[in-house]
Formats: C-alpha cells, sequence, structure tokens
C-alpha cells in the first residue's frame, strides 16, 4: 500500500504522529492536539501536500466499539489501543493540486474534549466544526461563532453520541418571541 | 399647561421637521423563511437591511433534519440504502452509488464491469434530474413560468426511466452491496433514446428562453460572486466550485467506476457568479446526455453482481432449491453484510458536488457510523458571504443557482 502522505509527515512532524494507517487506499494519520494546528498548517501550506480543501470535518464516538477490534480504526505506534480515549474527531483533506486525500483524527477524551479550531486555516471548518459540536459536544478552542447548527438551540444532549437514545422525548421550547430577536443585540 | 388642539398640531410638526432634518432609519430585521414561496427548500435567513441592501445575515438550516446518522446505525448495512434516497431527493440514484462505493471500497470488493456501466447510467441520468430541477426551479422563482414548465417536462421525461428500471420515481434504492437490484429492462436503450431525443430539445428551448432573455440575464449576471479562493476554502464542490474556473471534477480527476472510459468534458465558468453557474448546469446537462450514449454504446455483457454469496444475494433458483443458497441468502438477511473493521471514505460527483460517506465497522454487519458529506452544507456556509453588501431580490437566484436540497443540507 502506497503511503507517501504519511511518509512524508513521519519524516517532518515525527512528534505530532502518533500513529498511521493506510486502509482501503486511504492514508490516516493520528495527531496529537497540541500539534494539530501545527500539522495542518503544513498540511495546508507545504508545496508538497498543498492540501487545500478541507472536505469534511466529524466526530465518532467508540465508547460501544470492541476495544479488541480498535486497532482497526485507530492506529497507535506505542501503548495498547484499548486505552484509548472515547471520542475522535476526524478531518478529511483534499488536496486539487496532487489528486490525494488524507484522513486527521485527534483522540480525546470525554472529560477534555476540545481541539483548537481551524477557523483560521479553512472557511469550511466554520460549519463543519459547528455541526461537529451539535452532534457530539466537542469543543472547538477559538471558534468565532459555536452554535448548533442542524438542532435548535434548547436541544438537550448530543444525539450522535452512542449513549443516546434513538428514541425518546425532548422538552418543549416556548416559542420564539420576534420581539425579543429586535431586542436582541447579536441581531443589532 | 394644557394646550388647545391647534398648539398641539403646532408642536408636533415641529418635532417632525427636526427628525427630517436629520433623518435616521433604523435598520430593519426580517425574517425570510423558513417556508418562503421564492426558496424552494426550507431555510431561515434573518435579515438585517439597510434599506434594500443587506447589511447581515443569519443563516438558519436544520428544518429537515431527519437524524440520517443516527437512523444508520440501527439497521444493517443494506438496510442503510433506503435512507439515502432521501438525502438528495432529486438525485437518489448518486447517493445510491455512493452509499454502497463505500461499503464495497472498505470491504475491498470489485464490482463487475456491467455494474459499474450501469451505475454510471443512473448517475448521470440522475445529474441531469437534478441539474434540471435547478433550472427549471431557478427561472420560476424569477418569474419564468414557461421555462419551468418545460424544464419540469424534460424531467419528466427521465423519471418514466428512473421508474422502469428501478420501481420508483424518486425512492429508487437500486444499488446493492455488490452490484445492483436488477439488470436493465428489454428495450431500455430504446427508451432511454427517445427520451434524450426530447430533453435534447426541450433544452433547446430553455436556452433560448433564458439565456439571453433581458430580465434573467440582469437578475443572474454578477450577482451572487463567488471568488476562487473563497470556493476552494469554504469546501464548495461541483458547479458552485467550477463556476470560479477550477479545473475539478471527481469523475475526470479522481475517476471511481469506469468514468476514465468515457469521453467528456469538465464545464467550468470564469466569473463564478449566478450566471455562469446557470452556464455550466446547462452545460453539464448536454454533457450527460453525451455519456449515457457513449455508455449504451461501450456497455458490457455479463452478470450485474459478484459471484460471492457473502456480498450478494444467491439467485432465486439457489435460494429455494440448495441448502448453501438458503443460508447464504438468510445470513445475509439476518446478520448483515460482514463488512471488516475499519474505517473508509469514498466520494462520487454528485449533482451539487461532492458526495461523501464516510463509515465505520466493527465487523458485526451493522454500520458502527455512518457520515455523510453534503455538498450544499459547506455552500450554504459560504451563503453569507455572497448575501452580505448585496440587494435583497439577489437572494433568490444566488440561493437558486446554489441548489440547496433540504434532504441533503439537514440529513
Amino acid at each position: 500500500m502506497s503511503q507517501p502522505l504519511i511518509d512524508l509527515l513521519r519524516t517532518v512532524k515525527p512528534k505530532a504522529i502518533l500513529g498511521s494507517h493506510a486502509l482501503a487506499g486511504d492514508q490516516t494519520v493520528l495527531v496529537a492536539r497540541e500539534q494539530l494546528l501545527d500539522v495542518m498548517t503544513f498540511l495546508r501550506d507545504d508545496s508538497r501536500t498543498r492540501m487545500d480543501v478541507l472536505i469534511d470535518v466529524t466526530a465518532v464516538d467508540y465508547s460501544e466499539y470492541d476495544p479488541a477490534l480498535r486497532h482497526a480504526v485507530t492506529p497507535l505506534d506505542a501503548g495498547s489501543p484499548a486505552d484509548l480515549p472515547r471520542f475522535e474527531v476526524v478531518y478529511h483533506l483534499l488536496s486539487m493540486q496532487h489528486r490525494q486525500r488524507i484522513r486527521v483524527k485527534v483522540a480525546l477524551a470525554e472529560d477534555d474534549f476540545h481541539v483548537p479550531t481551524l477557523c483560521g486555516l479553512w472557511i469550511s471548518a466554520n460549519w463543519g466544526e459547528r455541526e461537529a459540536y451539535d452532534m457530539f459536544g466537542v469543543k472547538f478552542d477559538g471558534h468565532p461563532d459555536l452554535r448548533r447548527v442542524l438542532m435548535y438551540e434548547e436541544f438537550v444532549g448530543y444525539p450522535l453520541r452512542k449513549d443516546f437514545p434513538q428514541r425518546g422525548y425532548q422538552p418543549l421550547v416556548p416559542m420564539p418571541n420576534l420581539v425579543d430577536y429586535a431586542d436582541n443585540e447579536t441581531y443589532r | 399647561m394644557t394646550m388647545t388642539a391647534s398648539q398641539k398640531l403646532t408642536q408636533i410638526r415641529s418635532e417632525l421637521r427636526t427628525e427630517e432634518a436629520e433623518i435616521v432609519h433604523d435598520k430593519m430585521i426580517i425574517n425570510m423563511g423558513p417556508s418562503h414561496p421564492a426558496t424552494h427548500g426550507t431555510v431561515k435567513f434573518v435579515l438585517t437591511l439597510d434599506g434594500e441592501t443587506v447589511d447581515d445575515v443569519d443563516i438558519t438550516i436544520g428544518y429537515l433534519h431527519r437524524g440520517f446518522e443516527k437512523m444508520a446505525e440501527a439497521g444493517t448495512w443494506q438496510q442503510v440504502l433506503p435512507y439515502t434516497d432521501r438525502l438528495n431527493y432529486v438525485s437518489p440514484l448518486i447517493n445510491n452509488v455512493g452509499y454502497v462505493g463505500a461499503v464495497e471500497k472498505l470491504w475491498g470488493v470489485e464490482i463487475t464491469p456491467r455494474a459499474k456501466y450501469i451505475r454510471m447510467l443512473i448517475s448521470e441520468l440522475s445529474r441531469m434530474t437534478d441539474h434540471l430541477t435547478s433550472i427549471a426551479a431557478g427561472a420560476l422563482e424569477l418569474g419564468g413560468f414557461t421555462p419551468f414548465l418545460y424544464g419540469v417536462e424534460a424531467r419528466e421525461a427521465l423519471y418514466p426511466l428512473v421508474e422502469e428500471l428501478t420501481g420508483a420515481r424518486l425512492t429508487t434504492s437500486y444499488t446493492r452491496i455488490g452490484g445492483l437490484a436488477k439488470d436493465l429492462p428489454d428495450g431500455y436503450e430504446q427508451h432511454m433514446e427517445t427520451a434524450l431525443a426530447h430533453v435534447e430539445q426541450l433544452v433547446v428551448k430553455v436556452d433560448k428562453m433564458l439565456t439571453k432573455n433581458r430580465i434573467f440575464y440582469d437578475r443572474m449576471m454578477h450577482t451572487g460572486v463567488l471568488s476562487q479562493e473563497d470556493a476552494i476554502s469554504s469546501g464548495c464542490t461541483g458547479v458552485m466550485l467550477r463556476c470560479t474556473g477550477v479545473d475539478w471534477d471527481l469523475r475526470k480527476h479522481q475517476p471511481y467506476l469506469a468514468y476514465n472510459e468515457l469521453d467528456f468534458d469538465v464545464i467550468v465558468g470564469s466569473r463564478g457568479d449566478n450566471y455562469d453557474r446557470y452556464l455550466c448546469r446547462l452545460e453539464e446537462l448536454g454533457q450527460s446526455i453525451k455519456m449515457i450514449r457513449q455508455i449504451f454504446k461501450q456497455m458490457p455483457g455479463g452478470p450485474i453482481n459478484v459471484g460471492d454469496w457473502r456480498v450478494c444475494l444467491p439467485p432465486k433458483d439457489a435460494v429455494y432449491n440448495s441448502i448453501e443458497g438458503m443460508i447464504a441468502h438468510f445470513k445475509l438477511i439476518t446478520e448483515g453484510h460482514q463488512v471488516p473493521p475499519g474505517e473508509a471514505y469514498f466520494a462520487v460527483e454528485g449533482g451539487n458536488g461532492e458526495v461523501g460517506f464516510h463509515i465505520v465497522s466493527q465487523g458485526n454487519g451493522r454500520p458502527y457510523r455512518v457520515k455523510v458529506r453534503p455538498p450544499c452544507f459547506y455552500a450554504m456556509g459560504i451563503l453569507k458571504k455572497l448575501i452580505v453588501g448585496h440587494m435583497l431580490a439577489d437572494i433568490v437566484p444566488t440561493f437558486d443557482t446554489l441548489n440547496m436540497i433540504g434532504g441533503e443540507v439537514d440529513r
């Protein structure tokens, strides 16, 4: 399996890469949160990678995933994959110039569920991160407008977490008052 | 102090005059949507207007959110397929192709050449219905009712072909992991050729009515201008990206199925405005017609499903008459496809751009996670930039050519 991007990243940013795999033709790297911005800036700006499009931002909740199989999705150079935290934030990048894609992942624990925002690098990070926040509750540090995007503001819980039930009820919310909009400073 | 009526009037008049001297006008906040007649799709714009100029806008989506990704985790791999019809419901077949493509990529299943060609055929058929809807509805919302009828007539010439093939006009669920639900019916090529000839005539008529129409031209030209840098940085794909002059089409540059065996052109614009997006769609219709004719010419024979019974359901003959076929059928239906643990991302060129599926498998017959990458979602993210600073009336054509499909954005 050819993995030119992984090899390049391992040479240039050896400390940032916690693991990698090339499964089904997709190159994936697991990155430490502290180095995420550094790695992403490199991927976007370096002439050998030139990842000009942030295709998608999402997260995965691995709380119900079989720990014995976790190595299949989360590559880890050192340590046991069974000790990996619950969540992963997943970024898909595309380079139109080199016609290459790479997946970048950051593993995060539930009680420490935040990553730096990529809004400074790509515009698409804005809505992509809002959706990941909406569905999983991950906080993106420094995001200019971190609100829910698909659900409504009063929604309780984060629907794509595995412990969120498939069926259930949400509390009723009062009808929004248009006068409140007019008085609200954000709409002025 | 009491005032007579005339004194009061004089006082009010003098107050009014001082107000006139320094014209105070408040910015107006207006709700456009969620269900607005000039926007197809449910979306709410909270507009701050300075006269007729949009000063600020807050875009709210999510009115059609049905929890596709949550539902996908509840069934087997094949049971997700009908939900994908409901993503972009004007081109459901492309979503079908994209989803099974992702599963096959993770599993390492190589489908038969004939299945590849039929999947390309249905993708192009769906792309045409998608573009026709966008052009026709766009014309309607700018007041052109006749081009709308011609566009919809062209679309209605194609839907019977979808129905003949899949049994339904919109809720197609046609693809299967490792193949297709059924082969092309008899005489399909002939029916297609009749429909395509009809569509070609209608597209020429729509072109004549719209492209050099003064009103249409003035509303579309130089409105909703998107710069190349913004288009790339905001993750715009498909027509939204190509209208700015970026030569990028997944069918050409990261070919999937057998698109590398077809001869077609990638249509790019130059200004990135609404008019360019309209022209790109119109030209892509012609390209799709050309590709469908090539596909029929080059269509290979042979089976449509892979022979491996762990991937595809065995033929009914084997199910009813042999124990192996029966067991294979039973296991696939009850336990689901045993896709190995891992993850994959597979993208196809949809009607609006890159439709991607990121899937995670645990190896137990059910998807652990299915994430759809909807092209409109990221286009909606940049819409604010196209609207702010321009006239209120320009929102309608800009939102039209962006071609937001509620089912896809909100999932």
